[in-house]
């Protein structure tokens, strides 16, 4: 158990190792182990940013899917009005038609019957004048009577 | 085995394969005959007392052999994982040395509060390392001094005392207290660094006694200078020695087995193994643990 130079021997041993483990040992796993730490919490809160996506996407579509059904049913509703309403309208431009007809119907028989009423005054009148013409056998001139005559035919 | 045999058995397993100087005149008694020295001479030692005799000028070559070729094998594996050093998932042998690696940055940074590339790779090689020249000690006692005495003798023409071989660096306290010292320059050197030559003669002088009077505290310094100086080298010296101990104890408790029980000792051996594995790992973690602490004090501001 002598105390001697072995003491120096191994102090040069110790920083020799020493050196080599600073240069070539721990920097390289050291930055390694920092670049995986990095890596795994990237990785990390990349999962997490898809599971917010993720969620994100689902209460979207949720909120699309609504939507249309909403929609879908507005549409149907309107086309439901739309329908009726045609139907209205038909019914209305039917009865208005229908009226129409009616009216005019009713117009062209007045008319019709203003014209037979009309010949038939005329028929009366010259029935009239060819009764009295031969009632009076010339002695009534019909340029004289004329006047007269007509004014019996408006009566009639 | 015979109670002189024994004793000579344990010393024998105790001595370090010494290389050293030999002055001129010096009188060499190794193979029951005496040889006076004509000049000085750099020689492995034959016995206990030469290698006392040697005094500085000496190198345990066991000692050096073991640390610095663990060493060796240990940056070794070091490089081989961090040259497969990736970002991605770590395979087999990388994942191990990551293990030590994070372990080994966790009580780094725990501990240390300033900021430092030498730190870290320095916990990471006293912890293993020094784990390494421990382990040592699980490989039986025998086992390789005995190779190594019939290496020498068959091929080198030593005789079996002459062929001391000490195989756990860290039972040597040359290699603890080399180790511990190295950190006691780092921690001068370091505190050098961050407080300049200044700061650190006032890290001696005017601690831990202090006073607002210039007089006063012009008295107190060479109060302070002699507790601070015993303070600075007893880091080193106990860093070194609790370390020395402890494996020098739990050597000695194999020899013992070894001596008292021939070749049934690992029967004896056996359970002082299992409970030294503790040990073993626990001084390489507090020899790791106090450099980090004592290195760290040298950063911080008081």
């Amino acid at each position: 158990m002598n105390i001697n130079a072995t003491l120096i021997g191994q102090a040069i041993w110790f920083a020799l190792f020493v050196f080599f483990c600073m240069k070539f040992v721990w920097p390289p796993i050291s930055r390694a182990l920092e670049e995986r730490k990095q890596k795994i919490a990237e990785g990390l809160s990349a999962a997490d940013r898809a599971e917010r996506d993720l969620e994100l996407a689902q209460e979207k579509a949720t909120a699309n899917l609504k939507e249309a059904k909403e929609k879908a049913a507005e549409i149907i509703d309107q086309a439901n009005r739309r329908a009726n309403q045609i139907v209205e309208e038909a019914k209305d431009a039917a009865r208005t038609e229908g009226e129409r007809l009616v009216a005019k119907a009713h117009s062209e028989i007045d008319q019709e019957v203003n014209q037979a009423r009309e010949q038939l005054r005329k028929e009366v009148a010259a029935l009239a004048l060819s009764g009295a013409e031969k009632v009076l056998a010339g002695e009534v001139n019909q340029d004289a009577h004329k006047q007269m005559l007509e004014q019996l035919a408006a009566e009639l | 085995m015979a109670a002189n045999s024994a004793g000579e058995y344990i010393k024998h397993h105790l001595g370090n394969l010494t290389y050293g100087k030999l002055p001129e005149g010096y009188v060499r008694e190794c193979h029951g005959h005496a040889e006076t020295l004509t000049e000085t001479t750099w020689t492995f030692a034959c016995n206990g007392n030469e290698a006392k005799d040697m005094g500085f000028a000496a190198f345990h070559v066991d000692s050096l052999v073991w640390s610095g070729g663990l060493g060796i094998i240990m940056c070794l594996l070091f490089w081989l994982g961090a040259r497969k050093a990736t970002a991605g998932i770590p395979s087999g042998f990388l994942n191990f040395v990551e293990i030590i690696i994070e372990f080994i940055d966790t009580q780094v940074r725990d501990s240390f509060h300033g900021k430092s590339k030498l730190i870290a790779p320095l916990s990471l090689v006293i912890f293993c390392w020094v784990f390494l020249m421990n382990l040592m000690d699980l490989v039986p006692v025998d086992f390789i001094p005995k190779t190594f005495e019939w290496v020498m003798v068959s091929f080198f023409g030593w005789s079996a005392h002459e062929a001391y071989f000490k195989i756990v660096p860290t039972t040597d306290p040359n290699i603890t207290l080399g180790m511990s010292f190295s950190v006691m320059f780092l921690i001068i050197f370091l505190t050098i660094k961050t407080k300049g030559v200044g700061g650190f003669v006032g890290t001696l002088a005017l601690h831990p006694f202090e006073s607002g009077n210039p007089v006063v505290k012009a008295l107190l310094i060479p109060v302070n200078l002699l507790l601070e100086t015993i303070a600075l080298l007893a880091k080193p010296v106990s860093l070194g020695l609790r370390l020395f101990g402890n494996m020098y104890a739990g050597e000695f408790v194999f020899i013992l087995l070894a001596a008292m029980m021939g070749t049934w000792q690992f029967v004896g051996a056996w359970p002082w193994a299992v409970f030294h594995i503790l040990v073993i790992t626990l001084q390489a973690f507090i020899f790791m643990v106090l450099t980090i602490v004592y290195l760290s004090m040298a950063v911080e501001e008081h």
